[in-house]
């Protein structure tokens, strides 16, 4: 089927964004109305054309709207072309309308800075790339939105990039992206050369055909893709200085949408690693490595942003590793993709109430007891916290425990290791969550003395709440009757396949709620009493290095930074002294000699006229003797 | 009516006429040029519109006896990939002069001479492209450095003698090369069949494997100092930096590109066998400048060398696609050189203006700009992002067009080349973040955003680098065309896909 709207999705926002980029200051009074109206009404788009999937049977609920003909070079044939199916739905949905309600809570949040029309601008921008790259048709479209998320996270992190170690932060994550990036064109590149085409209905159509190889170079690549831009393991270390980006956007692109484009990426690719067990197993591993990697940064840092920024990673990498488990874990990565959308973004823009009320303070030290004075923060930010620990009846629990039950019950010895991890990862996510709540809703005041805590505004309140809501209840409305695995089901082809259990669900569960309590319990043992103000330094090395990211910016600035910037160094040397050098001995000596032989000559412009005459000479002169 | 003839007089005659001026009147003489230049495009683009897409061969063939005796013809005449760089020649023209419409005034001479310098060069980048006799190509080939030299050497900044001098001597040392070949090929034709130095005649003869490495790199060489590949490329930054911008843009993302255009139009055309012997060493040569120019630029203190190492990085992606030997290689190097034109230009002229205002072209004296002036910054960072070849920008397109079509014949240099797009990432954020953000530094509080004929002079180059990163099949419905031309004719068929391929 074919539909005519799909192109306002993404032509609204973008128009819009160029609109307020042109006029300039003139938009300054109403811009950001603007914005927020052009990016609510994207969201009114993806209602309706969701509302008609429902009406439509399954099997033909994706649409399609051709638009033109973008390269074509023999056999190298790509159309702009969208597609809206079950899975890019989900997306459209989330990104318009998670995406609407941080315009709206910006326009407050936002209200002091002389920029707010640019910063609306970037923020309708990121709308229209991040529904391009969910609604491409193919590889190279969504490659296009790929790499327009990535510029819209750049503006936005550097958003304030008059000071330098923003502006630095944005560039870290353009870079680490554009590594993920070469991973993308390269996957790309073995589609074409293995199948003739890059669109995700003709690889799929082929893939039966193509060797082992092939698929698992082409799943390889997308997954290195994915670790860039969802901030994996190796790529991960960006995420955290992304938090230099005003809240909102922390709370829209780093947490709820453009982040979690990998899993995206990868379970649009069902049918590239459903035929490609290694690189499945190296997609496992990933998720697995990130989500305890994220887990234990998370447990060290004072940074409320950054505490969430290590979470986003952590949850994450259960998506990834979901994605990795086979044709049903696709269904619970998508799943526990929405919820975490709801109750991260939530938690996020809870953070910038926060921040609103203690002068822009991050520091989680300096907070306390803030619980009454903001309510409805504390409140909002409390239910995300039940939904991210996994707490029945909140939407995390609903997710993530089907994440920890299906990876346990993968096959052989993989299922108890990244079972175990997955289990593992809950208890951690329970006791830094639970920090975060007591340093900065319980306990004594240790505020800074300017500091006047206050509540934020009802726009800022305002989606607060409605994403609260989303924390409670999303989960339990898309497991429900298995809801959202068979919505998904045509795109991901996972009809029920039913094997040998190693636990049950309802030990699997049990596992995990007691894995919580044990975190939970940890932490609040440990905070009870008293926080100082100021991080103590005598502790044991793993704070330390967990408070260090985990030396990933150490290993990053030893292995490619520093070599490389010697090797650019080295060569920028060279090509002076010996290339140029070399090729200026040659010339010296013919200039001298030039200058000898021709002392009444006083220039090389005559002289160089010259050589023409005399080349064409020659020329005509050799001709002239070969004719003969 | 002779369109190309007319095309590539019509700025000599605007080149006399400015010589006819009294020498007070270098207003008039710029207002002349403009005019002349503008109205070059506008024929340029009336002869675009009438080159017939799906007619093989050379089109709009003007073909006259010139000096019989020796079967030297002035033959004309273009196919896609020739048009599309005369395309890009005659509108950048007219951007050019706008751009630097202060530029002729403190150089050696005065205004009058630089104009008619410029048309000059505008009639030899036509004649370049679209000579379909050898020896007429050699004579523009080298005929055009001497208003580069001119150019350079009369109105540049700095060491602006030394750096034309080495600009000179390095195209003298090709041009040598390529007249030696060019006999030899001519004497070669006479031996089968008569004389002649008529391209698709000198492309159906029969040479022996050797005699056509020698006369190969005869030509390859000159097209390798001139789109410089490593090691030949150390007088681009030189002359880069002394040049004004405007001459930068002219000989950055024109004249350079003969060298590509030739490498495809001549080397592969006339001697396909040592073109395949002779693949392998190129593209190593092209990898290695696709990584040492962005290291290279990675490098740079200075804002003007940092775009011409750029370039060498482009140049080697150019190359690379060439020698690939695919139609999607061949059409997006084409593609490629346009769009380097465009974005190379966009970025010297915004560096030049700020360059101008700053009264340095040092990276590290700017700081903040994007505080100070917004409008310059922000065409500076577009210009930037579609040098990197951001996807949704016209170098996108090309780019990958060039690593696709390497990727299916020889994939283990595609994957070293794609590697290439990191350091672009590199290259032009280090830059952006040095010069457009932080803190404002001290020196640039008061310097003046953009004015009205920059705007001018910048709309359109931005304009046609987002246009074509959104719909270049415009352009590729030309280029394809050509592509496959010169590919079958050279005996190269596309790799087919190993799953249902045909």
């Amino acid at each position: 089927m074919t539909s005519n709207n799909l192109v306002y999705l993404i032509a609204l926002p973008l128009f819009s964004s160029g609109f307020l980029m042109m006029l300039g200051r003139r938009a300054d009074k109403w811009g950001h109305i603007f914005a927020t109206l052009i990016s609510a009404s994207a969201f009114g788009i993806g209602a309706f054309e969701f509302l008609q999937m429902l009406a439509r049977p399954s099997e033909s609920r994706a649409v399609t709207q051709k638009l033109f003909s973008w390269i074509s070079v023999g056999t190298f044939q790509v159309d702009a072309s969208l597609l809206l199916d079950q899975l890019s739905i989900s997306f459209v949905l989330l990104i318009t309308g998670v995406g609407t309600l941080i315009h709206i809570y910006s326009i407050a949040y936002m209200s002091h800075d002389l920029d707010r029309r640019r910063f609306f601008a970037f923020l309708n921008f990121f709308i229209a790339a991040m529904l391009l790259l969910v609604l491409g048709d193919s590889y190279l479209n969504l490659y296009v939105g790929w790499e327009g998320v990535g510029l819209a996270s750049y503006l936005l992190i550097g958003f304030w990039n008059q000071k330098p170690e923003y502006a630095t932060a944005a560039k870290k994550a353009f870079i680490a992206n554009r590594v993920g990036d070469v991973g993308l064109s390269l996957a790309i590149m073995i589609a074409f050369a293995t199948f003739g085409t890059v669109s995700f209905a003709g690889v799929e159509e082929k893939v039966s055909g193509a060797s082992t190889a092939a698929l698992t170079g082409i799943g390889l690549m997308l997954l290195l893709a994915a670790t860039g831009k969802s901030a994996q393991f190796p790529l991960q270390s960006w995420l955290g200085d992304a938090m230099a980006g005003p809240t909102p956007v922390s709370a829209l692109i780093h947490a709820a949408t453009m982040v979690t484009a990998g899993v995206y990426l990868i379970t649009r690719s069902n049918f590239i690693f459903d035929n490609a067990p290694t690189a499945q197993l190296c997609v496992v591993i990933i998720g697995a490595i990130t989500l305890m990697f994220g887990a234990l940064i998370g447990t060290a840092k004072d940074d409320i942003k950054k505490a969430l920024a290590a979470s986003t990673m952590s949850q994450i990498g259960y998506m990834i590793l979901a994605t990795g488990l086979g044709p049903v874990g696709y269904a619970f990565a998508i799943m526990h993709l929405l919820t975490h959308g709801f109750f991260k973004a939530g938690m996020f823009l809870g953070a910038g109430s926060v921040m609103h009320g203690m002068d822009d303070e991050v520091n989680m030290r300096k907070y306390g007891g803030l619980g009454k004075l903001m309510p409805i923060t504390a409140i909002t930010f409390g239910l995300g916290y039940l939904a991210i620990i996994g707490v029945p009846p909140f939407a995390g629990f609903y997710s993530k425990d089907k994440i920890i039950e299906t990876a346990f019950n993968s096959e052989g010895i993989k299922g108890l290791f990244i079972g175990g991890a997955a289990l593992l990862g809950a208890l951690v996510t329970a006791f830094y969550m639970t920090r975060v709540i007591i340093l900065t809703f319980t306990g004594a005041k240790r505020w800074d003395e300017k500091a006047h805590p206050h509540e934020s505004p009802f726009l800022m309140w305002g989606p607060m709440a409605i994403l609260a809501i989303g924390s409670v209840a999303s989960g339990f409305l898309l497991s429900s009757g298995n809801r959202f695995v068979s919505w998904l089901a045509p795109v991901v082809n996972s009809h029920e396949v039913e094997h040998a259990e190693r636990f049950q669900p309802v030990v699997v569960t049990t596992m995990a709620l007691v894995a919580v309590l044990i975190g939970v319990a940890i932490a609040i043992a440990k905070y009870r009493s008293d926080v100082p103000r100021v991080a103590p330094t005598n502790v044991n090395i793993f704070t330390k290095i967990a408070r260090r990211d985990l030396l990933q910016d150490d290993f990053n600035e030893a292995v490619l930074m520093r070599p490389g910037q010697a090797l650019t160094n080295f060569l920028v040397a060279t090509d002076e002294r010996a290339i140029d050098g070399a090729v200026r001995t040659v010339g010296a000596v013919v200039i001298g000699s030039s200058k000898g032989i021709r002392k009444t000559q006083n220039g090389f412009v005559r002289s160089y006229a010259l050589l023409i005459l005399f080349g064409a000479f020659a020329l005509l002169a050799t001709i002239w003797v070969v004719t003969l | 009516m002779n369109y190309l003839t007319s095309l590539g007089a019509l700025p000599l005659l605007g080149a006399l006429l400015i010589f006819t001026l009294p020498k007070s009147k270098s207003n008039s003489a710029k207002w002349l040029a403009l005019a002349t230049s503008i109205a070059v495009a506008f024929l340029g683009v009336l002869i675009a519109l009438r080159f017939e897409i799906d007619r093989p061969g050379f089109q709009f063939v003007e073909n006259y006896s010139w000096i019989p005796s020796f079967g030297i013809n002035y033959s004309l005449g273009i196919d896609g990939i020739a048009l599309v760089l005369i395309l890009m020649s005659v509108i950048l023209v007219p951007i050019v002069i706008v751009a630097g419409w202060h530029e002729s005034e403190g150089g050696r001479w005065g205004s009058k001479t630089f104009y008619i310098l410029i048309l000059i060069l505008e009639t030899m980048m036509i004649g370049v492209f679209a000579a379909t006799d050898v020896f007429l190509f050699y004579v523009f080939f080298e005929a055009m450095l001497v208003p580069v030299y001119f150019l350079i050497g009369g109105y540049g900044v700095g060491e602006r003698a030394a750096a034309a001098v080495k600009f000179l001597l390095y195209s003298l040392f090709g041009g040598l090369l390529m007249l030696a070949a060019i006999i030899g090929i001519y004497v070669i034709s006479g031996h089968q069949g008569g004389h002649t130095f008529d391209i698709e005649k000198l492309s159906q003869l029969t040479i022996d494997s050797t005699t056509q490495n020698f006369l190969f790199l005869g030509f390859f060489i000159a097209f390798a100092i001139k789109a410089p590949l490593w090691p030949l490329h150390t007088w681009l930054p030189d002359a880069a930096k002394s040049a004004t911008p405007g001459t930068s843009v002219l000989l950055l993302g024109v004249l350079d590109k003969v060298g590509t255009f030739g490498m495809i139009r001549y080397c592969i055309k006339l001697f396909p066998e040592s073109s395949k012997t002779f693949t392998p060493i190129i593209i190593v040569l092209a990898l290695i400048s696709i990584l040492y120019g962005a290291f290279l630029a990675i490098g740079q203190k200075d804002i003007k060398g940092l775009i011409a190492f750029t370039s060498i990085s482009h140049f080697g992606f150019i190359t690379m696609g060439i020698f690939a030997m695919t139609t999607q290689g061949h059409s997006g190097a084409t593609l490629y050189m346009v769009n380097h034109g465009f974005s190379t230009a966009a970025l010297f002229l915004v560096a030049g203006w700020i360059s101008k205002r700053r009264g340095s072209s040092t990276i590290a004296d700017f700081g903040g700009l994007q505080r100070v002036t917004p409008v310059l910054a922000w065409t500076f960072f577009i210009a930037g992002l579609s040098s990197l070849a951001l996807p949704g920008l016209s170098s996108f397109v090309s780019e990958f067009l060039v690593l696709v079509g390497t990727y299916t014949r020889y994939p283990v240099a595609a994957v070293i080349g794609t590697l290439g797009i990191v350091l672009a990432a590199l290259y032009i954020l280090i830059p952006v973040q040095k010069a457009l953000h932080g803190p404002i530094t001290p020196g640039n509080e008061n310097l003046t955003d953009i004015t009205r004929r920059e705007r001018i002079a910048i709309a359109p180059v931005i304009a046609v680098i987002i246009f074509l990163g959104f719909y270049p099949k415009p352009l590729l419905d030309v280029i394809n065309p050509a592509s496959v031309a010169t590919l079958t004719a050279a005996g190269f068929s596309d790799p087919a896909p190993t799953v249902g391929g045909k």
